[in-house]
């Protein structure tokens, strides 16, 4: 058996075809979604790609999430299907509610594009669970409206119940509390970061690493969770 | 016709990058004074007929739920602003929950916060 990874393509979606290349070099079948066609077309798992899907207008997010398919994207993740938002998938999923709090202006007000370290802290979600608890992973990162924000409560819950899957390592690049770059949801399949895994994924065209330039694969195993979970499961 | 305003701030509690940043221009830029600047967004709304209670409860509902993010933000105020509310006359609306513009005024001065 194969597994099948949707991607879904907003209006304004800009790395779509990168999350599906990542999703086919870590072994699946990467299957194109339409935000305006409620049909998962029978996937296994869903990635909200990155990009500025209704030109960010409103608020990042904010529109998408009235997109026809998901109504089927949050149906699909209440039954435990894993759901991986990147970035503007990110903001889409807390905008529809599967993961708390928000993302705002960046504290600097700049856009910030680089290679960033991330320290994987829960390795036991969906898309994690090929890392190891306390690893550190390079990937890139790049966005505009990436300070995630929510009140102390949710904080201390999210602390509490191990749900802040990575933190930002270094530095913090947009102000972020306590340094969130990604959550979880309590089940551990639906989860959300800033930072681009999928641009990490093939040698040659990923971050640099110590040995070589722009090496780094260290988010392939992003893909390759899933996909074990997956086929565990099946 | 008739225009309905939904203005929509960041929450006290949420650090306002862009309010900040322009306050901070604002000093640059010799106006004394400023203590601090909050950036909100303001919505004007028209509808077609008359504004019914009906009809602005919907629209309260859509700042609620679409025009506002309730982690990040709050609606502040939902008023009618334009012409063409229908409840049958100017100057006397205020029993009706919500207020009239006259003329080229985009905002009578009675104008009523109708979410409180």
């Amino acid at each position: 058996m194969t597994a099948r990874i949707g991607v879904v393509t907003f209006p304004g979606s800009l790395d779509d075809r990168d999350a599906a290349r990542a999703v086919g070099l870590a072994g699946a079948e990467a299957v194109s979604l339409f935000h305006a066609d409620p049909d998962l077309k029978n996937v296994d798992a869903v990635v909200l790609p990155g990009g500025f899907s209704y030109g960010d207008y409103l608020r990042a997010g904010a529109i998408a999430r009235f997109s026809p398919i998901m109504d089927s994207v949050v149906d699909a993740a209440n039954g435990g299907m894993p759901v991986l938002g990147i970035c503007n998938g990110f903001q889409v999923l807390t905008e529809v509610h599967l993961l708390p709090g928000s993302m705002i202006k960046n504290e600097h007000l700049h856009f910030v594009c680089r290679d960033q370290t991330l320290r994987v802290e829960n390795a036991e979600t969906a898309w994690t669970s090929e890392y190891r608890k306390g690893e550190e992973i390079t990937v890139p990162l790049k966005n505009q409206d990436g300070q995630y924000v929510a009140d102390e409560r949710t904080l201390d819950e999210l602390e509490a119940e191990g749900r802040v899957a990575f933190r930002y390592v270094g530095w913090n690049p947009n102000g972020s509390r306590r340094d969130i770059a990604g959550i979880t949801n309590a089940r551990g399949n639906v989860v959300g970061l800033m930072p681009h895994p999928e641009h990490a994924v093939e040698p040659g065209f990923g971050p640099d690493s110590v040995e070589h330039g722009r090496r780094g694969t260290d988010g392939l195993a992003f893909f390759t969770s899933a996909i074990k979970g997956l086929l565990a499961t099946a | 016709m008739a225009t309905i305003l939904v203005h929509v701030m960041p929450k006290p509690e949420i650090l306002d990058p862009q309010g900040k940043a322009v306050g901070a221009a604002l000093a640059r830029l010799g106006f004394e004074g400023v203590e601090q600047v909050r950036q909100g967004k303001r919505f004007e709304i028209t509808v077609d007929g008359e504004v019914t209670d009906a009809v602005l409860e919907r629209i309260r509902e859509a700042a609620e739920s679409v025009l506002s993010n309730p982690v990040i933000e709050d609606v502040v105020q939902v008023k009618v602003v334009g012409a063409g509310c229908g409840c049958g006359g100017h100057g006397n609306g205020q029993g009706h929950g919500h207020s009239h513009s006259h003329g080229g005024h985009a905002e009578s001065a009675d104008a009523k916060d109708l979410l409180a």
